[in-house]
């Protein structure tokens, strides 16, 4: 176990290692939804609260069901999916009952989430760093605001893209990753401010 | 959405090596996963950084593809459809733990240094939208050839991105050294992030312009 505070691990999911950025997770969502800042803002709220949310949960089976039962070392991806799975159905369910409104701006994007592997990647790095309980939740948050921080980002650079004169060849998508490479190599000079492995 | 719904699952000799042949065409180029559908782009960013990972984690989907769409097509018929993604999943999930149990045990230096990505393929959109789009209408063995064929359509292109990666980001291939540091220094960009990123972004531009004669002679 390390002993780096949740608060560094916080900053550094968002910065320096931000979990669409380095770790290439969430990316089926982050190029479809971002078309648009509103789309954009809307799947980054619901990407951080779920994020958030399933970390802790996770980290509660994982530690008080999984590893007293003995089966954590070949159970933890079934049990994790199906946490998200069922958080993501229960989430849905709720804001539907009681706030319509809500449900009619975040409802949408609800169901993509189960299958963004951003959330199901927080969790499986949560193990694989062996973090403590208070580290989880600050990687749960600090991931959730990077990704949403990423995609906003592209949501905006899209918009200026609509203007520009972009090779035949590298039409749609192709142009998406090589801007991409950019932001990334821009969110490398972070880098030497805080790191965590 | 590349083949015809079967009707009740009858399957004529002719009529079937017909469908295997055009689902092993479609999944390696004419409709690759990942340059076309673009799917399953994370772990083919992630992954590629050495060539020897890249057709580890190839592999890994050949395997978890195939196998899932051939259980999921065989009980096609007996999964309800309201929890027919659930089903799904659990399918998924339970080759991809057979898998990285195989890892752990027989190449644990591999399956550390792939890390979460190999738990990451249940949600490795390309296994999900297999089974999702083929393996639930068509019979068994078209099924396993249409999983094979998009494990193997991804598994090129991680392939060819790993090529890329490792041999300018290194100035070596599978660990061995084919540009010495006399004659080229190692560009350490590619091995990081944004080097995946604009790898693959080339990557997809290049393959346009490869198929854009064949759409052509499909248009006239």
């Amino acid at each position: 176990m390390n002993d780096t505070s949740a608060f560094v691990i916080l900053i550094a999911a968002i910065f320096t290692n931000n979990i669409l950025l380095s770790n290439f997770l969430g990316m089926c969502s982050f190029l479809v939804c971002s078309r648009q800042l509103a789309t954009a803002l809307g799947l980054g709220a619901a990407v951080t609260f779920v994020m958030t949310c399933t970390t802790i949960i996770n980290y509660a089976a994982y530690h008080h069901v999984l590893v007293p039962l003995k089966v954590h070392d070949h159970l933890y991806f079934i049990v994790f999916i199906a946490v998200i799975a069922a958080f993501v159905q229960l989430v849905e369910m709720i804001i539907e009952r009681f706030s319509p409104a809500l449900y009619h701006a975040l409802g949408i994007f609800l169901p993509l989430i189960t299958v963004n592997c951003a959330i199901l990647g927080a969790a499986l790095f949560m193990i694989i760093r062996k973090y403590s309980f208070a580290q989880s939740v600050g990687y749960g948050i600090g991931s959730g605001i990077g990704w949403s921080l990423a995609i906003l980002l592209m949501a905006g650079l899209r918009q200026k893209l609509g203007y520009s004169n972009v090779p035949k060849p590298f039409e749609g998508v192709a142009i998406i990753m090589a801007i991409t490479g950019v932001m990334a190599a821009a969110f490398m000079g972070f880098a030497g401010m805080v790191s965590i492995q | 959405m590349a083949a015809s719904m079967a009707p009740g699952g009858a399957c004529a000799a002719g009529q079937c090596a017909g469908r295997c042949a055009k689902a092993l065409k479609d999944g390696t180029f004419t409709e690759n996963p990942v340059c076309v559908q673009i799917l399953g782009i994370c772990s083919a960013l992630a992954v590629t950084t050495r060539l020897a990972n890249a057709l580890v984690m190839g592999a890994a989907l050949i395997f978890t593809t195939g196998m899932s769409n051939l259980l999921i097509s065989l009980l096609r018929n007996a999964t309800p459809r309201r929890i027919r993604m659930i089903a799904e999943v659990a399918i998924i999930a339970t080759f991809v733990i057979m898998f990285d149990q195989f890892l752990k045990a027989f190449y644990p230096a591999m399956s550390k240094q792939l890390g979460p990505y190999v738990g990451l393929i249940i949600t490795n959109c390309i296994v999900m939208g297999r089974a999702e789009a083929y393996a639930m209408q068509n019979p068994p063995l078209p099924s396993i050839v249409d999983g094979l064929a998009n494990g193997m359509g991804y598994a090129a292109v991680l392939a060819v991105i790993g090529v890329v990666r490792e041999l300018l980001g290194t100035g070596k291939l599978l660990g061995f050294t084919v540009l010495p540091p006399t004659v080229y220094t190692p560009n350490q960009a590619m091995v990081l992030a944004p080097g995946a990123f604009v790898v693959l972004g080339c990557a997809l531009a290049v393959y346009a312009v490869l198929k854009a004669p064949a759409r052509q002679e499909a248009k006239a």
